[in-house]
């Protein structure tokens, strides 16, 4: 119920209804951007930018940097338990 | 697809487990198990059975598959009310397809509609208002459920309607609140759960403050978490972290997504739209103070409670239904004498049968009734 998926805005569809294009793994979908705009964030310069979806609504932009950083601890998890195991 | 394929690595994934083993024969954790964790929403459930990720926790880790799932808690009134709204000649009820198998007394939306009862299902409440704008002779109800993740969808969607003057349309208003189930679970005294894991979509509307009362008070770690299977046993690393360095607090995995502060312009149209209701029901849960919300008196108009001459009774529940039991983790889904035989998810008995995202249901669709 809670579902969520993230998708790329590749279209403004009317910046006056806050009303954009997403394409989900593929397939193009209609969102409404109201909860990720704010007085800095028009919808134009939200071209290209993933966001995660909901019932027709983009809840969040989906932030790259903050995603590999998740990836590079979970590497590093990896590391450190092979570290312990070769420590005395 | 992106930010969905990196994080279910089958290989880091088993990596991850053998890890969290590493950890749990650390002496600090050795003398706490088992350990107990809840994950609270059904998206995790879903997730956890999909991919089979209790068989890759080691001996020692439980996981408490939590009261998240807002279809598994619908109380049968409510849908008996949704059958008469359907049933009037000139409404078009209109809810998400999650909602359309729920039973209530006089059966579900799926059974109404092979009846003739004008019901559809819709991806999103703007394509219920879509419906109301084709169908001006119509009232054309949407029956909107959900917690906080679904809650900015449905006041946007009536913020739009009134800006139209869309006056055939209507919400019938089951939406439910996180924290006072989360609340309502950790008094009971049969409860038993040593941390949780967060709802992560939650948490991107609400942000992580309304949390530090389970952490402060309580004294048990919270960890929001991604519903992809590492973000999963990522958050399990956390919560281990914590209690072995005897910490609790709340903490963030899910960071590319859930912001400490939520969203702000989601909270203002949930603001702006819904006010607290004095109670509400849930299916298997009873009555909770301050757990639900309706429409505000400014928009009494379009509020589907007065389409209705009187709404439905709270009814009794099956009595030898043990859903509150596997809820608070004193009962695993298949202990219970109903699963697989008299509940099944084409006749759920109890809440957790009701949804893919309920505990029983997932179990019964990933691990089979046996």
């Amino acid at each position: 119920m809670c579902l969520g998926v993230p998708g790329e805005i590749v279209a403004i569809d009317s910046a006056a209804t806050a009303s954009a294009v997403v394409e989900i793994s593929g397939v193009r979908r209609r969102v409404n951007l109201t909860c990720v705009l704010t007085d800095n964030i028009r919808p134009e310069s939200l071209l290209g930018q993933w966001v995660l979806v909901h019932t027709g609504f983009a809840m969040s932009l989906i932030d790259a940097a903050e995603a590999q950083h998740t990836l590079t601890l979970l590497a590093e998890l990896e590391a450190f338990s092979v570290d312990q195991e070769a420590a005395p | 697809m992106k930010y969905v394929d990196e994080f279910r690595n089958p290989v880091e994934a088993r990596r991850l487990g053998e890890h969290l083993a590493r950890r749990m024969a650390l002496p600090e954790l050795q003398s706490r198990r088992p350990v107990r964790i809840m994950e609270v929403c059904g998206g995790h459930t879903h997730t956890i059975f999909r991919y089979g990720l209790e068989a890759l926790l080691p001996e020692g880790i439980e996981l408490i598959h939590g009261p998240g799932c807002p279809v598994c808690v619908l109380p049968p009134e409510r849908i008996d009310d949704c059958l008469t709204l359907a049933e009037q000649h000139d409404v078009i009820l209109t809810t998400f397809g999650d909602a359309m198998r729920v039973p209530g007394s006089r059966g579900s939306l799926l059974q109404a509609r092979a009846r003739g009862a004008d019901i559809r299902t819709v991806y999103s409440p703007l394509d219920a208002l879509q419906v109301a704008r084709d169908n001006p002779d119509r009232k054309v109800v949407f029956f909107a459920l959900g917690f906080e993740t679904t809650m900015p969808g449905t006041a946007i969607t009536l913020q739009q309607a009134v800006e139209e003057g869309i006056a055939n349309f209507y919400l019938f208003c089951h939406h439910v609140t996180i924290v006072p189930i989360l609340k309502a679970l950790l008094d009971d005294p049969f409860m038993q759960v040593d941390a949780f894991i967060g709802p992560g979509h939650v948490s991107m509307v609400i942000g992580m403050t309304p949390y530090t009362f389970i952490a402060d008070q309580y004294r048990k770690p919270v960890v929001v978490a991604g519903f992809e299977p590492l973000d999963i046993l990522q958050s399990i690393v956390m919560v281990l972290e914590q209690l072995r360095e005897g910490r609790t607090e709340v903490e963030n995995q899910y960071i590319r997504v859930v912001s400490r502060d939520g969203n702000r312009q989601a909270l203002q149209a949930v603001a702006d739209v819904f006010a607290l209701r004095a109670r509400s029901s849930w299916r298997g849960l009873g009555e909770i103070e301050r757990s639900g919300v309706g429409l505000k008196p400014a928009y009494a108009a379009f509020d589907a409670e007065r389409l209705l001459v009187a709404p439905s009774v709270r009814r009794a529940e099956p009595v030898d239904c043990r859903c509150s039991e596997v809820l608070k983790g004193q009962l695993h889904p298949r202990q219970c004498p109903l699963f697989g035989r008299a509940c099944t998810p084409e006749h759920p008995r109890g809440a957790l049968m009701v949804s893919s995202e309920g505990a029983c249901a997932a179990c019964h669709q990933y691990q089979g009734r046996g």
